[in-house]
This record gives C-alpha cells, sequence and structure tokens, in this order.
C-alpha cells in the first residue's frame, strides 16, 4: 500500500451506491440445520436401533426447506431490482466453487480405490495382494456401463441442446433437450439400479472391494438423483417461461452440474468398471 | 428502481427488530459475527474447564480424579475437537471473519445471507452433536484423530463416536458453506478500486483459509463417511479383516488435518499483522511477500500431510519426501516473522493491549514453530512422536499462537463491534498473567516429551512428577487469568463511552476505522471508491 493512503479516510475518493442484493431475514436457515441434526440422529438411529422415523422427520424438513428457500431466491430473481449484474456473477462463484468441493469430496473415495488398486498388499498379510481380490467377480465393463457411460454422454449433449435452444429464445426446444437429458438420467438412474440388485459381490459385510465399489458408484448415483431433480425444477421453469436469453442460471448451475456428474462417471467408468475387471475366464 | 428507494428499503433492515428476527433469522453479518463470537466464548469455556479437569488430574501421580481409560480419552477428544472447531474457527473465521471482510473491502455485507447464518447454525448443532459424544455412554475416546481401528465398532460400539463423527459433519457443512461465502464475497464484492493487491492482509489470511477448506473438508467429510459405514454398514475400508486399510483413515485425516493447521493459523496471521502495522504506525513490511508468503504456505499445507505419520510404517522414501516438503513451510513462515519484525523497526510502537497479544503472538508461535522444525525430521520424530513435546508444540502454535491472535482481535476489534473500549489496564494484567500461565503449562512440556511421557494416559510413573506438577499450576494461573477476561468483558458490556471512529487513530488505516464504532448494520449503504 502507498505511503499517501496511510490513513483510513485517505483512501476513499468517494461514494458510490452499492449494486449489491441485500437479502430479509429468513428462517429457513435454522430449519435447514435442525433438518440436518435430525438426518444426522436418524441414521444413528437406524444403525442402532432399527428406528426410520427421525431420519424420515429430517429427510422431509431437508426436502422442505430447500423448496421454499430456493422458491424465495426465484422468487427475489425475478423482483427487479434485486438481482444485479453484480449479484448474478456472484452466484456463479458459488455454484463454481460448490462444485471444486464436491470435486474434492470424490477425491476422497478415488483415494480409498487407488490405495488398494495400485497397492493390494495395503489389503493386508491375510489377503492375495492382487486387485481385484482373489474371490471377487466383477461387473462386466462393456455391458451396462458402457451402456450407462453413452447414456451420460448423449444426456451431456441434450442439456447442450437445450441451452443453445434458450440461447436462440427456442423455448420449445429447451423444454425438449430439458425433458430428453431428465429421462436420460432416469435411464441411467435405472441401468445402475439393475446392476445393484445383480451385482455379483455383496455390500454388507463383502470386503474392501465392494466397499469402495459401492460407495464411489453409489455417491455418483445419489449426484445423478439430485442433478436430475435439479434438471427437472429448470424443465418446470422452462415451461413456466422462467428463463429469458440473457438471464437463465438457474439452469446454468444445473448443466454445470449435470456435467460434473458425468466427468465423475467417466473416471468411475475407467478406473474402477474398466482398470478393476477381474481377469477374463473362459465362460 | 432509483437509488433513493433502494435506500429507504435498506433503512428496514435497521437494528430495530425483535429478537426472533435479529437472532434466530438473521442476514446480517455483523449479527452472525456476533452469534459466532457468542459461541465460541460458551465453547472456549468448556473446552477449558475440560482442560482444567485433565491437568488437575495430571497434577501429581496417582491422582484418582479420574479412574478410567475411557472417561480421560473422551475429556481429551471433547477438549481437542471443542477447541479446534468450535473456539478457534469460529472466532477467527466465523467471528472476526464476517465482521470485518465485507467491512475491510468496502462492502455491505456478505455474498450469501442466508447460507452465512445457516454456517452458524450448523455449528451450533456441529457442538450439541460434539457434547452428545462426550455424555452418552462410555463417551466417545477416539481422540481428535479419530484413528480406526480405536474408533470402529469393535471397540467403541455404542452411538457416542457416531455422535462425534457426525458432529464433525456438520462442522464441516458449516466451514464449507462459510469457504464458498468467504470466496465469493472477496472476490466479488470489493469496493471500486479495492484490487487484489490493495486488500488488507486479514482479507488475504480469510481469502487463503477459506480456500484451504473449500479443498480440504470434503476429502475429511469422505474419511468419516466411511469411518460411520465401517461402523454402522458393514464395509470394511479401514478394517483389515475385510481386506481394509487404517493407514488409508491416516492419510484421508491428515490430507484435510493438515490444512486445517493453517486454517487455524492463517487468519490470527492476518490479525497480528494489521495490529503490528497500526501499533507501530506503519505500512506493513513487504506486503506482497506477506500475500504470497500465506498463499505458499496455503499451497505447501497440501502436500506435506504424511509428516504426522511417520511411524505408521510409509516407506522411507516418502519419509524423505514428507520431511523435506515439511521443512519447506519454514521458508514463508519465516517470510512472515521477519517482516513483522521489519514493520516494528524504526516504528513509532505504542504497547497497547491488542499489540502486547501481537508481539506475544509473534514470540510464542516463533517457538512452537522451531519446535515443529524439530518434529519435521522423521528420525526424531520416530522418538518424539505421541509424546508430550508434541503437545508443547501443537499448544505453542494453538494456544499461544491461534488463541493470542483471537485475543489480539478481540482488543483491536471490541470498541467497533460493540462501541465501547475495554479497561487498558485490566487488558494488560489479562495479557501477563495469561502469557506466564500458558508458558508455565506448556514449556515444561517440552521436557516431560524429551523424557519419554507419551500423551493420552491419565496417569504417570513418579520420574515425570516435577515438571507435571508446575504445568498444572500454570494452567491454574491461565484459568485465573481468564476470570480476568470475564471482568474485562463485564466492563465492556457496561461501559457507557462514545467511541470516536478510529479511537486507534494514525496507523489503524483499513476501512473499517471510517465508519461509526459500533458499525452500522450494513457499513456501506454506498459504498466507498478507492483511490
Amino acid at each position: 500500500m502507498s505511503s499517501e493512503a496511510h490513513t483510513a479516510e485517505g483512501q476513499i475518493a468517494g461514494h458510490v451506491p452499492h449494486p449489491y442484493h441485500l437479502v430479509e431475514p429468513s428462517f429457513w436457515p435454522l430449519t435447514g440445520a435442525i433438518s440436518a441434526i435430525l438426518i444426522a440422529t436418524g441414521i444413528i438411529f437406524v444403525a442402532h436401533y432399527n428406528d426410520y422415523w427421525v431420519l424420515t422427520a429430517g429427510v422431509i424438513g431437508a426436502v422442505s426447506t430447500m423448496f421454499v428457500w430456493w422458491r424465495d431466491v426465484i422468487h427475489e430473481s425475478r423482483t427487479p431490482g434485486l438481482h444485479k449484474l453484480v449479484t448474478q456473477i456472484g452466484m456463479r462463484y458459488g455454484m463454481a466453487l460448490f462444485i471444486a468441493s464436491e470435486v474434492m469430496f470424490f477425491v476422497g473415495f478415488f483415494w480409498a480405490y487407488f490405495n488398494f488398486f495400485f497397492y493390494p498388499t495395503h489389503m493386508g498379510y491375510l489377503h492375495a495382494p492382487v486387485w481385484p481380490p482373489q474371490h471377487i467377480t466383477t461387473i462386466d465393463p462393456f455391458a451396462i456401463p458402457l451402456f450407462n457411460t453413452m447414456v451420460l454422454l448423449l444426456s451431456g449433449t441434450t442439456v447442450t441442446w437445450a441451452h443453445h435452444a434458450l440461447l436462440e429464445n427456442d423455448r420449445r426446444g429447451m423444454i425438449m433437450g430439458l425433458g430428453v437429458t431428465v429421462l436420460l438420467g432416469i435411464t441411467f438412474l435405472c441401468g445402475q439400479g439393475y446392476e445393484y440388485t445383480h451385482s455379483p459381490f455383496n455390500f454388507y459385510h463383502g470386503g474392501i472391494f465392494p466397499s469402495v465399489f459401492f460407495i464411489a458408484t453409489g455417491f455418483h448415483g445419489f449426484h445423478v438423483i439430485v442433478g436430475t431433480t435439479f434438471l427437472t425444477v429448470n424443465f418446470f421453469r422452462a415451461i413456466q417461461g422462467q428463463f429469458s436469453v440473457k438471464r437463465h442460471f438457474g439452469f446454468e448451475a444445473a448443466a454445470w452440474y449435470w456435467h460434473f456428474v458425468d466427468v465423475v462417471w467417466l473416471f468411475l467408468f475407467v478406473c474402477i468398471y474398466y482398470f478393476g475387471r477381474s481377469a477374463i475366464t473362459a465362460a | 428502481m432509483s437509488a433513493t428507494a433502494l435506500h429507504d428499503e435498506h433503512a428496514d433492515h435497521s437494528h430495530q427488530t425483535g429478537f426472533i428476527r435479529r437472532w434466530l433469522m438473521s442476514t446480517n453479518h455483523k449479527d452472525i459475527g456476533t452469534l459466532y463470537m457468542t459461541w465460541a466464548i460458551i465453547a472456549g469455556i468448556e473446552g477449558g474447564v475440560l482442560s482444567m479437569i485433565m491437568r488437575m488430574q495430571l497434577a501429581e501421580p496417582g491422582n484418582t480424579l479420574i479412574t478410567s481409560g475411557q472417561t480421560w480419552n473422551a475429556i481429551v477428544t471433547a477438549h481437542g475437537l471443542i477447541m479446534i472447531f468450535f473456539l478457534v474457527m469460529p472466532a477467527l473465521i466465523g467471528g472476526f471473519g464476517n465482521w470485518m471482510v465485507p467491512m475491510m473491502i468496502g462492502a455491505p455485507d456478505m455474498a450469501f445471507p442466508r447460507l452465512n447464518n445457516m454456517s452458524f447454525w450448523f455449528l451450533f448443532m456441529g457442538f450439541i452433536f460434539v457434547n452428545l459424544g462426550l455424555l452418552i455412554g462410555p463417551g466417545s475416546g477416539i481422540g481428535w484423530t479419530l484413528y480406526p481401528p480405536l474408533s470402529d465398532s469393535t471397540f467403541q460400539p455404542g452411538p457416542a463416536v457416531d455422535f462425534t463423527l457426525f458432529s464433525l459433519h456438520l462442522a464441516g457443512i458449516s466451514s464449507l458453506l462459510g469457504a464458498i461465502n468467504f470466496i465469493a464475497t472477496i472476490l466479488n464484492m470489493r469496493a471500486p478500486g479495492m484490487t487484489m493487491h490493495k486488500m488488507p492482509l486479514f482479507v488475504w489470511s480469510i481469502l487463503v483459509t477459506a480456500f484451504l477448506l473449500l479443498l480440504a473438508i470434503p476429502v475429511l467429510a469422505g474419511a468419516i463417511t466411511m469411518l460411520i459405514m465401517d461402523r454402522n454398514f458393514g464395509t470394511s475400508f479401514f478394517e483389515p479383516g475385510g481386506g481394509g486399510d487404517p493407514v488409508l483413515f491416516q492419510h484421508l485425516f491428515w490430507f484435510f488435518g493438515h490444512p486445517e493447521v493453517y486454517i487455524m493459523i492463517l487468519p490470527a496471521f492476518g490479525i497480528v499483522s494489521t495490529v503490528v502495522a497500526t501499533f507501530s504506525k506503519k505500512p506493513v513490511f513487504g506486503y506482497l511477500g506477506m500475500v504470497y508468503a500465506m498463499i505458499a504456505i496455503g499451497f505447501i499445507g497440501f502436500v506435506v500431510w504424511a509428516h504426522h505419520m511417520f511411524v505408521s510404517g510409509i516407506s522411507h522414501d516418502s519419509k524423505i519426501y514428507f520431511e523435506a516438503a515439511t521443512l519447506v513451510v519454514a521458508v514463508p513462515t519465516g517470510i512472515k516473522v521477519f517482516s513483522w519484525i521489519a514493520t516494528m523497526w524504526g516504528g513509532s510502537i505504542e504497547l497497547k493491549t491488542p499489540m502486547l497479544w501481537a508481539i506475544g503472538f509473534i514470540f510464542m508461535f516463533v517457538v512452537g514453530g522451531a519446535t515443529g522444525v524439530v518434529l519435521a525430521n522423521a528420525g526424531l520424530d520416530t522418538d518424539l512422536h505421541n509424546t508430550y513435546f508434541l503437545i508443547a508444540h501443537f499448544h505453542y502454535v494453538l494456544s499461544m499462537g491461534a488463541v493470542f491472535g483471537i485475543f489480539a482481535g478481540f482488543y483491536f476489534w471490541i470498541g467497533k463491534m460493540y462501541g465501547q473500549q475495554y479497561p487498558e489496564f485490566w487488558g494488560k494484567v489479562h495479557f501477563w498473567t495469561f502469557f506466564i500461565g500458558v508458558n508455565l503449562t506448556f514449556f515444561p512440556q517440552h521436557f516431560l516429551g524429551l523424557a519419554g511421557m507419551p500423551r493420552r494416559y491419565p496417569d504417570y510413573p513418579a520420574a515425570f512428577a516435577g515438571w507435571n506438577y508446575v504445568s498444572s499450576v500454570g494452567s491454574m494461573v491461565t484459568s485465573v487469568s481468564t476470570l480476568v477476561f470475564f471482568y474485562i468483558l463485564f466492563k465492556i458490556f457496561t461501559g457507557k463511552q462514545v467511541l470516536a471512529d478510529n479511537y486507534w487513530g494514525e496507523g489503524a488505516t483499513t476501512l473499517e476505522w471510517t465508519v461509526a464504532s459500533p458499525a452500522p448494520h450494513h457499513t456501506f449503504e454506498e459504498v466507498p471508491v478507492i483511490r
């Protein structure tokens, strides 16, 4: 800092009105936090007392909080003068940073996977140092997983179709693109559900391979559910005509999120399904 | 909408709201900062009481205050987690960060005010959970490091450990949302003319801290999720019986845990820079060097994690790498220490209470940093690992580093935050008694560690009696000192002064000194244009 500015007032040349959006007091942060402890307590109750009521209450509370909170945000975004350009940019920062943190969340699970993939001796002397572990039959990567890869890659293009339609002010095209994307997301989830229910290994007490397999693909599947929900909300917002050529960050955020989910899947497909497949044996 | 109409609308955000609207539904960075500070003080009292209990038990060999190792471990765990997640982080980041960052960059509030409030409430809920973990059944005696197999269902099957683990999930979500909020605020809401290279160092420190949180916390979330699954849902990530690897948990934990220690100290760096410059009446020496030193510390913080794992069986080559990388941290840290000294050099130094805490910080942090250099050596660490030498080391950087930073910030800004100045005499009494107390507590622990006394035991052989007694006396001095702090709080909250905008005068150059004390509700209804 230069020396002539070495007083507090000396740095200020003047004042201009601020362009930011100062929000009204809101009850939703507190209900969100209460829902979070209900979910956490609920999981503990499920594990220790086989009681599902607290978890159910927590999930209902969390979903309701999200609903009313984001309803408020959408309402504010449609109130002229609140979401000026700088506020819109702030939301882009927020979403990008959130996705960055999500990436690090998956880094943890990939780390767990590679800890055993590259160093099978880390399974300990009770287990033969090979990956996938002995007695594990893995899922054929070129069956449902490859199909699901194609589904997600296709959905990446259809969400871009929706985006370009929006930029061309073609609402019908946008609704079509989004609708197809949502259907592809649901298709992926059906494929994943089939794979899980027909998997050759068990999650519960199945050992380390099913543990890393199910936690990585399972959290990915959960993110697909979230992304599909996010896109579905945008589908209905598009039907109501809430997006314009210039202002449609809600849609862009969903598209960013969807691409993130897509990229995570590509890593899962290559690293876990393909690299981690068992040696091909005669059928 | 015209500027006037906007102004009227904002006038509604005044202090004239009811208790529930103001404190349970807040979207104001100052009120949320106050909530954080209040809760940090409450958590600090609990964490402090737990440490007093431990020092009472350890005052003499054979004490019977605590007879069960499990209870001891539960107290150790709660003390560590409360001090880290519910005192230091809420005070430095949630409290001062919330209060000062928007004011220092010339913004009326944070980028996402509702998210800001939810960060606080998640922290509050996490604090409830960590107490459930302490109190339910035999308590959760897993240490703040949560290592399996001690934390798995074989050894501690009850729900207490799950509450502790979920408390970290809640505190982690709180930090994550806060980090996103701070980064968006700092990158997007600086006043016109406030370039990145003109930002006050405290803002820089919060920015770097927020990036560390953003990238480190999710990895911890993954690790404790896997631990919860291992405990309750039949997986075996960390259980060798199923092919799992307990050392994997250590890697994941410390990939978060090492950035975490910089998360705790960087905001204190920012406060100390501000305070030292103010009371030396000079700009910070080597501003850009200070900025990039913090960035360097943040970056290196991500690539040194396994120096916490020298005795976990990692390979020889890994030890060499992690030792060398760790020693590199001393370089940017040295840049900071020398720059603080150079800032004071030739300055017109005023030894007001905040400056005493800042100088105390520099002095004590250097001691903690030097023992850090010792512990970074894989060979020495093989002997010193998990001894009281380590305890002394990290309390020198935490209870004398981070906490001194908190007190420096408190005395520096309380007038701006509350509108009442602290009593100078009692502030100095607080500093000196605290300084003597913590040094008396922790300096002898170096000797105990070198003599081989291990951490996390409620008892010890008579050979360690002398220095343990001194250490316990020191903790009593610290608690008396804390009573002085409560008296100061009482004096502040019953004061009836009228404070000037810039009560420190020349030297206090950041934007919060251009507004009234206490600062108005949304500070800048019109944002300043910086030269």
